[in-house]
């Protein structure tokens, strides 16, 4: 048994708030510098070139890439060993965001109620997952999510017998869609199978994935490079303004299926694709 | 790739001379406003009343910027979705805005009150906020200061990147730079 005081939790969620907002990955970094050389539109090498300078930027001086610092969507890999102590191990988390967002300068965007849509004034709540793996570790990941691409994710129960071809459609209708909002060029990350909220979390989940590291199942690396083939193929490009470079990369998740039936969630995010994690 | 530059308030034989796809670096004073400033002026415009701003000839950028670091004019400023705002532009458009700034498309509404009175829509990179935000140099509350980051403020901007979308030709960047690209 490893006993750790949530006051720690709070201080490494603040930081990698702060940490995501301003330093983009370098996985993210080097897909900029490889869209730049396969973009033939000059406009959207013009704007890919923004976005690296932009990333300069905002690391140097500690400054938000993007004035919508997101969402603070936080994914908790709790060790079964581990002991909390000191209190709440969600308000710690919440009070992590809080200071987080606060001490960084990070935009407020969230509203305490769907309709009465009163600002909370501090980012909270998180939206927290957690999982519970073997051993006595605590993996903390904070990723923010932008509104624009969080807006045009999609999701949507096919039937079985619409199989790869349905998923593939589906992802290219869902991009389409999108056009030029949710600030492409994209990570497109792709969740299939499970039920409803679980292909919609793995969808989540699969933009927590190096940049272009393709899926250890040869058939869904295939799958990966196909789907990525065809969006870039659509002619959005960066910014919706034409191009070759739709999307940076496509990462997909799958999970065993009821036999009735094949739910597909796609989860769009923006070029600016935050995320960061640290290990307790 | 030579690059325009060009100064506000924007006199009709600028406006008339962009052409979509043309990279334009924006200088001069320009007006933030989002949806809830918008609102407001329309209702002044129901009401017969003054707009607390100029718009002959003037640019609305569509920001809502993170909180300014001490020390700082602006924080993170980039461009959000200017749909929100489509509902009110014609009207500010028919009064003499000649440019806003933003991003994603514009409805058919407004494009056509852009080609009406001759006026453009830039989009600016969304994302790319911290570079913009940098060539703001001045920025201070005009109206509205209850809507803290909504409140429409004055910002003098030198050399704003921005990329004409919408011309008085009633082009859309949007839908021709993707007819290009599409299928390559
Ligand atoms: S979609 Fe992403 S890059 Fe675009 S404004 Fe939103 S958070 Fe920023």
């Amino acid at each position: 048994m490893r006993t750790i005081d949530v006051a720690e939790v709070t201080a490494v969620v603040a930081e990698l708030c702060k940490k995501a907002n301003f330093e983009l990955g370098e996985d993210v970094l080097a897909a900029f510098k490889k869209a730049l050389e396969d973009e033939l539109s000059l406009t959207g090498k013009d704007i890919l070139q923004q976005l690296i300078e932009n990333a300069r930027i905002a690391r140097e001086e500690e400054v938000p890439m993007c004035q919508d610092t997101g969402f603070a969507v936080v994914f908790l890999e709790v060790g079964q060993e581990v002991h909390f102590t000191g209190g709440d191990l969600y308000a710690a988390v919440n009070e992590g965001v809080r200071r987080g967002y606060t001490e960084g300068y990070l935009r407020k965007s969230i509203v305490g109620h769907p309709f009465r849509r009163q600002n909370t004034g501090d980012n909270t709540p998180a939206v927290i997952h957690t999982r519970i793996v073997p051993g006595d570790r605590v993996k903390i990941t904070v990723a923010p999510k932008g509104g624009g691409s969080e807006n045009m994710s999609a999701l949507r129960m096919l039937k079985p017998a619409e199989g790869e071809e349905g998923v593939k459609r589906f992802v290219l209708e869902v991009v389409k869609n999108a056009g030029p909002n949710p600030c492409p060029p994209l990570v497109v990350g792709v969740g299939i199978g499970g039920t409803m909220e679980k292909a919609a979390l793995l969808a989540k989940e699969a933009l927590l994935r190096p940049l272009g590291e393709p899926h250890p199942d040869e058939d869904v690396a295939r799958l990966e490079r196909e789907l990525l083939e065809s969006i870039n193929r659509l002619g959005i490009g960066p910014q919706g303004l034409g191009g070759r470079v739709t999307a940076l990369a496509v990462h997909v998740e799958v999970f065993p299926c009821h036999i009735a039936s094949l739910p597909v969630a796609v989860n769009l995010n923006c070029h600016a694709s935050r995320h960061k994690e640290a290990l307790l | 790739m030579p690059q325009l530059r060009i100064f506000t308030p924007l006199t009709d034989e600028v406006v008339e001379s962009l052409r979509i796809g043309q990279r334009v670096l924006l200088n001069g004073v320009i007006y933030t406003g989002r949806d809830a400033a918008h609102k407001k002026m329309v209702e002044l415009l129901d009401k017969g009343e003054d707009l607390p701003i100029p718009l002959q000839g003037q640019v609305i950028y569509y920001v809502g910027p993170s909180p300014a670091k001490p020390g700082r004019v602006i924080g993170s400023a980039g461009p959000t979705t200017s749909g929100r705002m489509d509902a009110y532009a014609p009207r500010l458009i028919a009064l003499g805005l000649k440019g806003m700034v933003g991003k994603g498309k514009r409805s058919p509404e407004v494009v056509e009150a852009m080609k009406k009175y001759k006026a453009v829509y830039f989009a600016a990179v969304g994302g790319a906020a911290a570079l913009l935000a940098r060539r703001v140099k001045s920025c201070r509350v005009v109206a509205y200061p209850e809507l803290g980051p909504e409140a429409i403020h004055e910002l003098v901007v030198e050399d704003l990147p921005v990329i004409v979308v919408n011309d008085v030709m009633g082009r859309d960047l949007y839908e021709e730079g993707v007819k290009i690209y599409a299928g390559q």
